[in-house]
């Protein structure tokens, strides 16, 4: 390997990822039990199990590269908000089934021509993670895309909530691509995908989809960033006073 | 809707001759099949009965589904996901083995959101620690395999074949809950204390799961004589205590019953008095958890109405279009 690699932005890259996954398949988790069928219950629960499978794999990768004795486990459960690196939008509230549709759509658009690029990673470790989340993405999108079309194009009610749940996101997705000096030299050295790149083709994707389903982008909004850097909203406290209430009350046991 | 079949049957006597070749094939052991005839009261002990297991399968996701997002690791958050995922899969292959009797998931999910149809009485106590976890899928799930496997044999097919995918779910289920108990009981004096706690709240509802005792239950001789049921509820009661009286052993924990007791004479344990007022009060809807688990499926059902009727109208307008261009 020509350049050595900055191990210190890998781990922090590998943390976004996890933190990512995580926090989305932590709210998803909360629609067991409630979802609108069973059908659709089951479909819910079995894509969260995916995304925190996802986090447990770049929690391992982010362990393997690091020098304290940290576990996957402890990365999850014992870290504060300040120290989660997910982007904002992965954070915010479950919401109605709209909000909670889109959401997903969005991600799941990211997700899966992050992981496309990211297969391609110099980081062998990190290629074959995504090339095996890549799989488990693709049918998320399948399924959140049909969601988005079938909530759009049906009755008032249900594309009353969809523009809504869309004046509400949009401006939490530029964060998804936002990068730092860190990643930029891990970009320049095809450690990580070029977020500049993948920001064109996710607007071409998601905008081409928006248009077919007569919905509206918002012109203006308070445009998300700090994930990164780990400034959060104030619902990632809550999310993690509840997720990591028993390691935090009964600290080093074994589970 | 139920079927033309149900309906017109109403109040008729049932011919001798169908009625008897019907008995002598569940005596051979042969299966009964949506399509054989059966008498009208099969039909309708079958409906109670399945629509109350796959009711059952769908409020049992609410006591563990409280627990996802506070499960203390990943491994175990995923464990539990996938398991509360089961249920409601078990919940689906129900519905549709019980619709092939002339009944539509849709009038079933009516009865038991207007309370009409009951569901098992376990699911309405609270899970207040992660212990409840351990104990559910041990005890719980412990008490649905010995109510379950025997209906693998089950005289309806579709219930039968049903029981025989959902067994081998439950067994995993109840391992992993064993599993949980293990690791607790061999943690701090906290977790012990916290699994001990979550036994004795968990023992005697598990025993109740299989209801009433033999001289009070109503439907048994002729689910009996059918092939509905193989065993009595005091029969599969003793199995279960017999099977789980070694494994609290093992664990170091102790069952809440100063009357239990092994039997050299019997080869089983004895056990204490079952409190059944407290059984008959929670099956009335007066357990701790009866209503906020009937709401939290009220609210599931009314919050999906809008997507419901979506899809519905979505899927017109396709076939609207491709009517159109045909």
């Amino acid at each position: 390997m020509a350049t050595q690699i900055n191990n210190k932005a890998l781990h922090t890259y590998l943390l976004r990822l996890a933190d990512s996954s995580l926090t989305m398949g932590q709210r998803l988790a909360e629609w067991c039990g409630h979802g609108p069928y069973l059908e659709e219950d089951v479909a819910l629960t079995n894509v969260s199990l995916d995304l925190i499978g996802h986090a447990q794999i770049f929690y391992q990768l982010a362990v393997a590269l690091s020098d304290d004795s940290q576990t996957a486990d402890d990365l999850a459960f014992l870290r504060d908000s300040h120290e989660y690196r997910n982007p904002i939008i992965t954070e915010l509230p479950k919401g109605d089934f709209a909000y909670t549709t889109l959401k997903q759509y969005f991600i799941d658009v990211f997700s899966v021509q992050l992981y496309q690029a990211l297969s391609k990673s110099s980081y062998e470790p990190l290629s074959l993670a995504a090339q095996k989340a890549l799989m488990e993405v693709k049918y998320h999108l399948k399924r959140s895309e049909a969601w988005v079309e079938r909530l759009s194009l049906s009755t008032d009610e249900a594309k009353v909530r969809m523009q809504k749940a869309l004046n509400d996101l949009w401006f939490y997705t530029p964060e998804l691509f936002e990068t730092d000096a860190a990643l930029n030299e891990l970009i320049e050295q095809g450690v990580i995908a070029d977020l500049l790149a993948l920001k064109t083709k996710w607007n071409e994707q998601v905008k081409t989809l928006l248009q077919r389903c007569q919905l509206e982008i918002p012109e203006s909004g308070w445009v998300a960033t700090g994930g990164l850097a780990g400034e959060h909203s104030e619902h990632l406290g809550y999310m993690l006073a509840e997720m990591q209430f028993l390691q935090r009350a009964y600290p080093g046991c074994e589970w | 809707m139920y079927s033309q079949g149900l309906t017109d049957a109403k109040g008729q006597e049932e011919p001798a001759d169908l009625l008897a070749e019907f008995q002598a094939k569940i005596d051979r052991e042969e299966k009964i099949e949506p399509r054989d005839w059966m008498p009208m009261a099969y039909r309708k002990t079958l409906i109670r009965q399945m629509s109350q297991h796959a009711h059952s399968e769908i409020v049992g996701q609410l006591p563990e589904g409280n627990w996802i997002t506070r499960a203390p690791t990943l491994n175990r958050k995923m464990i539990l996901l996938a398991k509360v995922q089961d249920e409601a899969g078990h919940g689906l292959y129900i519905y549709s083995a019980t619709e092939t009797l002339g009944v539509s998931r849709d009038q079933l999910t009516d009865e038991l959101l207007t309370g009409k149809a009951k569901y098992s009485s376990i699911f309405n106590y609270p899970t207040p620690s992660w212990a409840d976890m351990g104990a559910i899928g041990w005890l719980v799930d412990g008490a649905a395999i010995m109510n379950q496997v025997p209906l693998c044999r089950c005289s309806y097919g579709p219930y039968a074949r049903s029981m025989v995918r959902i067994c081998k779910e439950e067994s995993f289920h109840q391992r992993q809950g064993y599993e949980i108990m293990t690791v607790l009981a061999r943690g701090t004096q906290a977790q012990k204390d916290m699994a001990q706690r979550a036994l004795n709240r968990t023992w005697w509802p598990s025993l109740m799961m299989f209801g009433p005792s033999d001289k009070n239950s109503t439907h048994s001789a002729q689910s009996m004589k059918w092939k509905i049921k193989r065993f009595s509820n005091d029969e599969l009661r003793q199995k279960f205590i017999d099977a789980t009286v070694p494994q609290a052993e093992h664990l170091g924990l102790t069952i809440p019953d100063p009357d239990l007791k092994w039997n050299e004479e019997t080869g089983h344990y004895d056990h204490g008095e079952i409190n059944w007022d407290e059984l008959f009060q929670v099956i009335k809807g007066n357990g701790p958890c009866n209503k906020e688990r009937l709401q939290a499926r009220i609210d599931a059902h009314e919050n999906g109405e809008w997507v419901r009727e979506a899809a519905q109208t979505y899927q017109q307008k396709q076939n609207n279009q491709h009517n159109e261009a045909a």
